[in-house]
C-alpha cells in the first residue's frame, strides 16, 4: 500500500517535535550539567520530595480533586437532564454549553477577577441584597471556582454524549423487569455512562492539576501549584533539571490516576454483572 | 414538575456559565472606571482598545499564527490521516499512539519540552518557534477530525474511480478529497480555534517582542483589572458566537443534503475535543 | 468468432499474509459470455474478480486480455469496468456526474457526454433522474446508477461483484432479468460473482463453482445441476441427499445397506464414493415396492410441493413430493438408476 506513505511527513514532524522533546525532558531530569559536562544524577528527583515541594504537589492534587468532584456533581445531573426529554431542541441547548468553552481561556479567567474583586460585581450584588461581602479572591476558593468554571463543560459533554447514546429500550426493559427509577439509574444508567464519566474526569482533572494560569491570576501567590512551580523553574529560576523532574513526576501522577480510573471503571462493570 | 425542576437546574448552570461574560459585556460599556458603579454608556474602552498598539499587534500575531498553523496542520494532518487509514498493524498503532501524546500530555509539558528543543537546537525564539509549536499541537486534532470521515467512506470508492479510468492523483482530488471535505474543514476550523485560544504552549515558545493575544491578556490581567480587556472580551465573545453560528448553519445545510448522521451528534461534530475525549477514554482503557 | 477467448487466467494464485486465497486457477472467459463465479464466502471468487479488475496483482500466474499480458497494468488502463457490491457511488456528485465520470476523464465533449449519459439512463430506467443526489436514491436505483456508470464506458468485460446482494428478494429477481437482458442487448461480456446458486443458475451461460481458492467445476447451468462433479458442487447447487456408498463394479453401487443399479462407471472396485440424490428425484411408493423403507418424520408445505424428512436405514432423507404422507406413515423410497449420481470422494476440507 503506497498510500500509507502519506503519513511520512507527519511521522517525521512528530518524531522531531514530540518524541525528541520528551526525551530531552527525561535527559534533563536525570543529568546535572557542570563544567565537566553532563553526569547522571537523581538529585533533581530527591529535591521533588523535599517537604516544601511535596506540599505544593499535595495542594495541587487536593485542589484538582476537589474541582473534579464539584464538576462531576454539578455536571452529571446536567448531562442526565439533557439526555432526557426536558428540552426539545437539544443540539441548540448543548451548543450553549460549548460557546463559553470557545471563548479565550484567559479572558474567561479574567472575568472572575472582575467579579470577585473587593468592589467587584459580586460584592456589589451581595451588599445590595443585604448580605456580607465575600472576599475570596487570591484564596484557594477562587482557584477552585476558576477551575470549575473553566472545566465544567469538559465534564458535561462527554457524559452527555454517552448518556444520549444509551438505547431507550434498555431502560424500558429494566423498568419492565420491575426496577424503579432509582434502581434503573443505579444499575443501568450509571454503569452504562461510566465511560463518559471517566473521560470527563480525565478532561477536568488533567488541566486542573497542571494549570498555572488560574492559580496565578485568581490565587495570586507564586508557588501555589505544581504548574506554577514548573513555570518558575523554566522561566524564572532557569533550573531545567528540577523543572523537568517535576514535570515527569506530574506525568507519572496523571498516568497513575488514569490507571486507577480505568481499573475502577472495569471493576464497576464487573460488579454489575451479578 | 420534574421537568420544571430539571430545566431550572440547567438554567442555573447556564447562569453560572454566562454571568461572568454578561458582566464583562456590560462593564465594557461602563464609563466609570470603578467596577461597582454605573457611570453611563461609553465606547471609550473600545476606542482605546483599537488604539492599543500592543493588543493590536498581538491580535495580528494571533491571527497570522492561527491561519498559517491551521493550514499547514491541515495539509500534513489530512495526508497523515490518509496514510494511517491505509496502514496496518504495528505501524498504525505506533503512529496513533504518537498522535495521542499531544492530546493527552499536559499543555505545560508540551510547552516546556518544545522550549527545551528550541533552546537545544539554537533556534531564534519568535514567530518561527511559535508557528512550529502551534502546528505540532494542531496536527493531531486534524487527524482525529479526518479519520472518522475516511472510515465512513463507502467501500471501494477509490477503486471505483480507478476502475472508471482515473489515475491515482485524479481519483484523490476528484473523489476522495471531496468526500472527506467536511472532516478536513472541521479539522481546519478546530486547528484555527485551538491556535488562537492557546496560551500555555505559546507562553513557553514565543520570543521577546512576539506576543499572542492570550499572552498579552495574561500580562495585562496580572497587573489587575483593565477596562480594555472587557471590551476585548465582548468582541471575542461575539466573534466566537458568529463563527459557531456559521459552522452550525453549514452543517445543518449539509444534513439537509441528505447526509445521514446520528441525530445526537449534530451539535457535536464541531467540538472536536468531545470526539477526542471519546477516543481518549477508549485509548486509556486499552492501555 | 463467438468462442474467442477474451480473458485468460493462467495458473493464477494470490496469497494474503501467508494465506492462499487463490490456488493457481486457470480460467478463460469467452466474448459475449455471461460467466458466473459461484461459491461460498472466502472461496476466492471476489479475489478473482479483483485480479481481473486490476485492484490486486496475482502472486503467481498471468492474466491475458485478448492474448496480451495485462498482469501489472493498473485498473485505470484496463478495458474492464466494475459494479461494486455496495455500488461505491460518489456521493458528492449527482446522478449525471456519477455516470459522466469516466467520460470526462476521456475528455469527451459535453454534447457526446450528454447523449451517452442520457442513453444509459434510459437503458437502466432512470431517465429524468440526472440532477438527483445519489444518496437520495433507493438501493435498487443506486444499483442502476452503478451499472450505468460502468456500462457507459463500453467496457470489454463488465465485472459485477455480488451486485444484487443488498437488494430485497423481489427487486433482486427483477434485476436478474434486467441484467440478463442488458447483457444480451449490449453484447458485453459479463463476469458475475455471487454466492446465490439460484441467481447463478437463472442468469449464466457458464458457471464456475469455486471453493477454497480452487475451481471445482466449470460448465453450463444444466451440466452443473444435473452432473455435479463432486459432493461439494452437488450440495452447493440445490439441496441434495449425499450419503456414503461403495462402488462394487460399474453400474452397481451399495448404500444404505442395499445394492442399487446406477449409470456411472469407471471407479476402482470397492471404491468408497459419495452418492448424491436430489430430493425431487426420490419417489414415495408403497413400502413393498421399494428397496428402502422408511418412516415419515416431518412434513412441511412450502408452496409448490411438500418437503418431507423420511428416516430410512438410519439416514434422514430429504424428499420433495407433491403427494403428502402424514408423519409416522411407512413409505418406500424409490429412485431410478438415472437419478443416482456417483461421485468421487473429495478430500475433506
Amino acid at each position: 500500500m503506497t498510500r500509507s506513505k502519506a503519513m511520512l511527513p507527519y511521522v517525521v514532524w512528530m518524531a522531531l517535535f514530540i518524541v525528541v522533546p520528551l526525551f530531552l525532558v527525561v535527559y534533563y531530569a536525570f543529568t546535572h550539567t557542570s563544567f565537566n559536562g553532563a553526569e547522571l544524577t537523581f538529585a533533581n528527583f530527591q529535591r521533588v520530595f523535599q517537604p516544601i515541594y511535596l506540599k505544593v504537589l499535595a495542594r495541587s492534587l487536593k485542589l484538582a480533586v476537589i474541582s473534579t468532584v464539584i464538576c462531576l456533581l454539578l455536571g452529571y445531573p446536567v448531562a442526565l437532564v439533557m439526555a432526557g426529554n426536558a428540552f426539545s431542541r437539544k443540539s441548540t441547548i448543548m451548543l450553549l454549553f460549548v460557546i463559553p468553552m470557545w471563548m479565550n481561556f484567559l479572558l474567561r479567567t479574567y472575568a472572575w477577577l472582575t467579579l470577585l474583586e473587593r468592589n467587584g460585581a459580586l460584592n456589589q450584588l451581595l451588599t445590595r441584597i443585604g448580605l456580607p461581602a465575600l472576599n475570596i479572591l487570591y484564596t484557594d476558593y477562587a482557584v477552585v471556582l476558576g477551575m470549575v468554571y473553566n472545566f465544567l463543560p469538559f465534564m458535561i459533554l462527554p457524559i452527555y454524549s454517552v448518556l444520549s447514546k444509551i438505547d431507550q429500550g434498555v431502560i424500558e426493559a429494566a423498568s419492565d423487569l420491575g426496577a424503579n427509577k432509582f434502581v434503573v439509574f443505579m444499575r443501568v444508567i450509571l454503569p452504562l455512562s461510566l465511560p463518559g464519566v471517566v473521560s470527563g474526569i480525565t478532561m477536568v482533572f488533567m488541566p486542573a492539576l497542571t494549570t498555572f494560569v488560574i492559580s496565578r491570576l485568581l490565587g495570586g501567590g507564586q508557588y501555589t501549584l505544581v504548574g506554577n512551580l514548573i513555570e518558575q523553574q523554566f522561566l524564572v529560576v532557569g533550573d531545567w533539571g528540577f523543572g523537568s523532574a517535576i514535570s515527569m513526576v506530574m506525568i507519572i501522577l496523571i498516568l497513575i490516576s488514569m490507571a486507577v480510573m480505568s481499573f475502577f471503571e472495569k471493576s464497576e462493570e464487573g460488579a454489575t454483572l451479578w | 414538575m420534574v421537568k420544571f425542576l430539571q430545566r431550572t437546574y440547567v438554567y442555573l448552570i447556564f447562569a453560572f456559565l454566562y454571568a461572568p461574560i454578561a458582566v464583562l459585556i456590560v462593564l465594557s460599556f461602563n464609563a466609570s472606571r470603578s467596577r461597582g458603579t454605573w457611570g453611563g454608556f461609553t465606547l471609550q474602552w473600545y476606542v482605546e482598545l483599537f488604539q492599543d498598539r500592543v493588543i493590536m499587534s498581538s491580535l495580528y500575531t494571533t491571527l497570522l499564527i492561527g491561519i498559517t498553523s491551521a493550514v499547514i496542520a491541515t495539509v500534513i494532518g489530512t495526508a497523515a490521516a490518509i496514510g494511517i487509514h491505509n496502514s496496518r498493524g504495528w505501524q498504525k498503532k505506533l503512529v496513533m499512539n504518537i498522535t495521542y501524546i499531544p492530546v493527552l500530555n499536559p499543555e505545560i509539558v508540551t510547552g516546556i519540552s518544545l522550549m527545551i528543543l528550541f533552546v537545544f537546537s539554537k533556534v531564534q525564539f519568535g514567530y518561527l518557534t511559535l508557528l512550529l509549536a502551534h502546528i505540532t499541537f494542531n496536527i493531531p486534532y486534524v487527524i482525529l477530525s479526518v479519520l472518522p470521515k475516511l472510515r465512513q467512506l463507502k467501500n471501494n470508492l477509490y477503486e471505483a474511480a480507478l476502475d472508471l479510468g482515473a489515475e491515482p492523483w485524479y481519483a484523490f482530488w476528484r473523489v476522495i478529497l471531496p468526500e472527506i471535505m467536511p472532516g478536513v474543514i472541521t479539522g481546519l476550523l478546530l486547528a484555527f480555534t485551538l491556535s488562537i485560544d492557546d496560551f500555555v504552549v505559546s507562553f513557553f515558545t514565543t520570543g521577546s517582542g512576539v506576543s499572542t493575544l492570550s499572552i498579552t491578556v495574561y500580562s495585562m490581567a496580572r497587573r489587575g483589572i483593565n477596562p480594555k480587556l472587557n471590551a476585548l472580551s465582548t468582541i471575542m465573545f461575539t466573534a466566537v458566537l458568529l463563527l459557531l453560528l456559521i459552522v452550525n448553519l453549514r452543517q445543518a445545510r449539509e444534513e439537509k443534503k441528505g447526509r445521514r448522521d446520528n441525530e445526537q451528534e449534530k451539535g457535536f461534530r464541531i467540538i472536536g475535543t468531545v470526539d477526542a475525549a471519546g477516543v481518549d477514554s477508549e485509548w486509556v482503557q486499552s492501555q | 468468432m463467438t468462442d474467442q477467448q477474451l480473458v485468460n487466467l493462467i495458473g493464477v494464485s494470490k496469497v494474503y499474509d501467508g494465506t492462499a486465497a487463490l490456488k493457481g486457477i486457470d480460467l478463460y472467459i469467452r466474448r459475449n459470455e455471461f460467466l458466473t463465479l459461484l461459491g461460498p464466502s472466502g472461496c476466492g471468487k471476489t479475489t478473482t474478480l479483483r485480479l481481473i479488475g486490476g485492484f490486486e496483482q496475482p502472486t503467481t500466474g498471468r492474466i491475458l486480455f485478448e492474448g496480451t499480458d495485462v498482469t501489472g497494468v493498473p485498473p485505470y488502463k484496463r478495458r474492464v469496468n466494475t459494479v461494486f457490491q455496495r455500488y461505491a457511488l460518489f456521493s458528492h456528485m449527482n446522478v449525471f456526474e456519477n455516470i459522466a465520470f469516466g467520460l470526462r476523464i476521456k475528455k469527451m465533449d459535453e454534447k457526446s457526454i450528454r447523449a451517452k449519459v442520457g442513453k444509459m439512463l434510459e437503458l437502466v430506467g432512470l431517465a429524468g433522474y440526472e440532477k438527483r443526489s445519489v444518496d437520495s436514491l433507493s438501493g435498487g436505483q443506486q444499483q442502476r446508477v452503478a451499472i450505468a456508470r460502468a456500462l457507459v464506458n463500453e467496457p470489454e468485460v463488465l465485472l459485477l461483484d455480488e451486485p444484487l446482494a443488498a437488494l430485497d428478494l423481489k427487486l433482486r429477481k427483477e434485476m436478474q432479468h434486467e441484467l440478463k437482458n442488458m447483457q444480451k442487448q449490449l453484447g458485453i461480456t459479463f463476469l458475475f460473482v455471487t454466492h446465490d446458486q439460484e441467481e447463478a443458475l437463472s442468469m449464466s451461460d457458464t458457471i464456475a463453482v469455486m471453493k477454497d481458492g480452487e475451481i471445482q467445476q466449470i460448465g453450463t447451468p444444466e451440466d452443473i445441476y444435473n452432473e455435479p462433479k463432486n459432493a461439494f458442487v452437488a450440495g452447493f447447487i440445490g439441496e441434495s441427499n449425499i450419503v456414503d456408498g461403495i462402488m462394487h463394479q460399474d453400474k452397481l453401487v451399495e448404500f444404505a445397506g442395499q445394492f442399487f443399479d446406477c449409470v456411472d462407471g469407471g471407479f476402482a472396485p470397492q471404491e468408497p464414493v459419495d452418492v448424491v440424490i436430489r430430493p425431487e428425484d426420490i419417489k414415495l411408493v408403497a413400502p413393498e415396492e421399494a428397496k428402502l423403507q422408511g418412516i415419515v418424520r416431518s412434513v412441511t408445505f412450502i408452496g409448490v410441493h411438500y418437503e418431507m424428512i423420511v428416516e430410512a436405514a438410519g439416514i434422514d432423507w430429504l424428499v420433495h413430493s407433491t403427494l403428502m404422507e402424514p408423519p409416522g406413515a411407512e413409505v418406500g423410497l424409490y429412485v431410478t438408476p438415472m437419478d443416482i449420481h456417483i461421485m468421487k470422494k473429495v478430500a475433506a476440507g
